[in-house]
């Protein structure tokens, strides 16, 4: 029900350890409804008994309601706890929250998908969505960086999509050692290389927020115009539903009125420190 | 003589005089009708808001002194039942508890089971709401109770609540009600609205009725209607409230003057004061901003969820994995003022500050939010970006 702080229990069924801090839950639903429908780009707040509560994106595939996918890297004291829940224990879960990435604005464009790190999460479930209705999109461009080959997220995954013809995919690293084929360096560098129109595109960025803004600044050189730029921001959460205040950026509640914004609207706080 | 009024021809809106004894009656009608009775009482040498059982637990012929950083009570030379302005408590103390119990679990096996909340609230009636407050309230409304969702904890509370408001006759020093548009007459938001009269002859409150529920209220009470002079003498009385205001916020494009300074040197200055405290925050009847706890027992067999006020002044408010985003006291004080009188109106068409002025007296070091303000108006620069740029 919107407006509690009650959660819906949620089995896990599977774990993945992506890499050696993060790891992906694969949940079921047990409270009432069997379903989980969401939006690519939507979060919701997970509760572990005992312990806290903490905001994930969902990362699975939207056409698929019946599971639900959270990639979580071990930072803090509930994604600590989190780590050692086995398969059959309980979480609670809360939402979706947000208003995730706005796919139906792309629909007949080019879309270019840029992740920094964990950033690959939340935008998992738009790469499935373009996959799944592969016709209502022109290229399909991803970008994905991160630190060092062994912290790539998704690895299955992004090797099927690589083998793809119909998109494009890059993976870069900032550092790696000699069996690395790929590209070193910083995304930004590869935003040079996509193959598409700008006029005719649309960018869905998600990653650290330092990432993001230089992503976008590459993006815009690029021509891509302001409001086809999509950026996922990160803020505290605790409620997800507009009442405790700590996901405030400038006048936005990321909760509901983000956590996606086109560049337009978020570039006057991404020029200043300390928002 | 009085007429007695024929309550069939009362609506909202009438206006009837109530005399002294006839408050305590009202209470007592209140309390018949099963409200808890809140009102200011005299406790840790201020006016808080508590239950009251009748009305000699007002602080009657009390009055309260306030500057910044200073509050102090002083004895009046009448027994006017009202006859200070506001404390460190606000009515959000009732309206969304300091701590409130939002969620409550039990181990089970491979996990946990939820134990479903009630949702049962107090029943509140609310005694001397100053017509700050009142709008107060109708601004929390606005952040509780809204087309994106109605939290149950206050939704709750305020649908049952009884609102007695009391304009104000006498202005504090730290008051600016004027300059926000918010009193010191309350127009709106109340069930009955108040001004008192106190005379050496007389003692008497000018009442308006603001809801049917009022009227039904009103009805044991047989109440007079109210003469032109009597009107005349509370309009007369709140004017002289609206004159002599100790401060002044000058308002205009004030949404715009704080966006357009976020980099003014102002904020450091305020920074070389401000302590972080969070006092403001905590006094300030429309800030709203609350944290989870999760509470276990020693075994661990069952938890809480705790929502509990928090504070934009505090390091973990901000903070994400990585550190707080609001690392520095410049940056949360900024915050605070900017969300207060600027980004509020982007996210709920109102200020979020009505000059009650408790931000200014409850300050440790006296940091005055109208003083700020004032000083970044006066060398508003918008400087060169001083944005790292990309290489």
């Amino acid at each position: 029900m919107k407006g509690s702080m009650q959660p819906r229990r949620f089995r896990i069924d599977k774990v993945y350890w992506e890499t050696d801090d993060t790891f992906t839950h694969e949940l079921i639903p047990i409270d009432e409804g069997r379903f989980f429908n969401f939006h690519p780009g939507q979060f919701n707040m997970i509760y572990i008994f005992g312990v806290g509560e903490i905001p994930i994106s969902i990362c699975g595939d939207p056409d698929i309601n019946t599971r639900l996918y959270h990639t979580t890297r071990v930072v803090g004291d509930v994604t600590k706890r989190k780590q050692h829940l086995k398969v059959g224990d309980l979480l609670g879960i809360r939402g979706p929250f947000g208003n995730g990435w706005p796919v139906e604005k792309a629909k007949g464009r080019d879309v270019v998908v840029i992740a920094g790190g964990i950033g690959l999460a939340p935008l998992r479930p738009i790469i499935y969505h373009f996959l799944n209705h592969r016709d209502d999109y022109e290229s399909i461009t991803l970008i994905y960086g991160t630190r060092s080959p062994d912290k790539i997220l998704y690895r299955k995954e992004l090797e099927e999509w690589s083998s793809r013809l119909d998109m494009d995919v890059s993976v870069t690293v900032d550092a790696a050692g000699r069996t690395w084929k790929g590209p070193v360096g910083v995304v930004t560098k590869l935003i040079p290389r996509i193959i598409s129109n700008p006029d005719n595109s649309t960018a869905f960025v998600c990653g650290p927020e330092i990432m993001m803004r230089f992503t976008a600044v590459e993006l815009l050189k690029r021509n891509f115009a302001e409001q086809n730029i999509f950026l996922s921001m990160e803020r505290n959460h605790k409620c997800g539903i507009g009442f405790c205040g700590h996901c405030q950026l400038g006048s936005y509640f990321l909760c509901k009125d983000g956590p996606v914004f086109s560049y337009d609207k978020l570039k006057s706080y991404l020029s200043l420190k300390e928002v | 003589m009085y007429q007695e009024v024929d309550m069939a021809k009362l609506n909202p809106e009438s206006v009837v005089i109530l005399q002294k004894d006839d408050l305590a009656k009202l209470l007592n009608i209140l309390r018949s009708h099963s409200y808890q009775t809140i009102g200011p009482t005299l406790r840790e040498n201020a006016i808080v808001y508590d239950e009251i059982q009748g009305m000699e637990d007002l602080p009657i012929g009390w009055t309260d002194s306030q500057e910044k950083g200073s509050y102090r009570l002083e004895k009046r030379n009448d027994d006017a039942y009202f006859g200070y302005n506001v404390g460190p408590y606000s009515w959000k103390t009732y309206l969304s508890p300091a701590r409130v119990r939002v969620c409550n679990a039990s181990r089970s096996e491979n996990g946990f089971n939820v134990v479903q909340e009630t949702g049962n609230a107090p029943n509140y009636a609310f005694i001397g709401v100053r017509p700050c407050d009142v709008k107060a309230i109708k601004i929390l409304d606005k952040v509780f109770i809204n087309d994106f969702c109605v939290d149950n904890v206050y939704g709750n509370r305020r649908k049952q609540s009884f609102i007695v408001a009391v304009n104000c006759t006498e202005a504090g020093n730290t008051c600016f009600c004027s300059s926000m548009g918010t009193g010191p007459k309350s127009e709106e938001g109340f069930d009955l609205c108040l001004t008192e009269i106190v005379t050496e002859q007389s003692h008497f409150f000018v009442t308006e009725i603001g809801s049917d529920k009022a009227l039904e209220v009103l009805e044991a009470l047989s109440p007079q209607t109210a003469s032109e002079s009597e009107i005349k003498e509370a309009e007369r009385r709140i004017e002289n409230a609206a004159q002599s205001m100790g401060r002044n916020l000058n308002t205009d494009r004030i949404h715009d003057l704080m966006f357009d300074n976020y980099r003014h040197p102002q904020w450091d200055d305020i920074a070389e004061r401000c302590l972080s405290c969070a006092n403001c925050t905590m006094v300030c009847p429309t800030c709203f901003c609350n944290t989870v706890e999760e509470k276990t027992d020693l075994e661990g067999d069952n938890a809480e969820r705790w929502r509990i006020w928090d504070s934009c002044f505090t390091l973990e408010y901000s903070y994400i994995h990585g550190g707080s985003v609001r690392h520095s006291t410049k940056s949360r004080y900024r915050q605070w003022m900017t969300h207060k009188l600027a980004s509020w109106h982007d996210q709920f068409d109102t200020s979020g500050c009505v000059g009650c002025g408790r931000c200014i007296t409850w300050c440790p070091v006296g940091i005055d939010i109208t003083e700020e303000v004032s000083a970044i108006r006066n060398s508003s620069t918008v400087p060169e970006e001083t944005v790292d740029q990309p290489r």
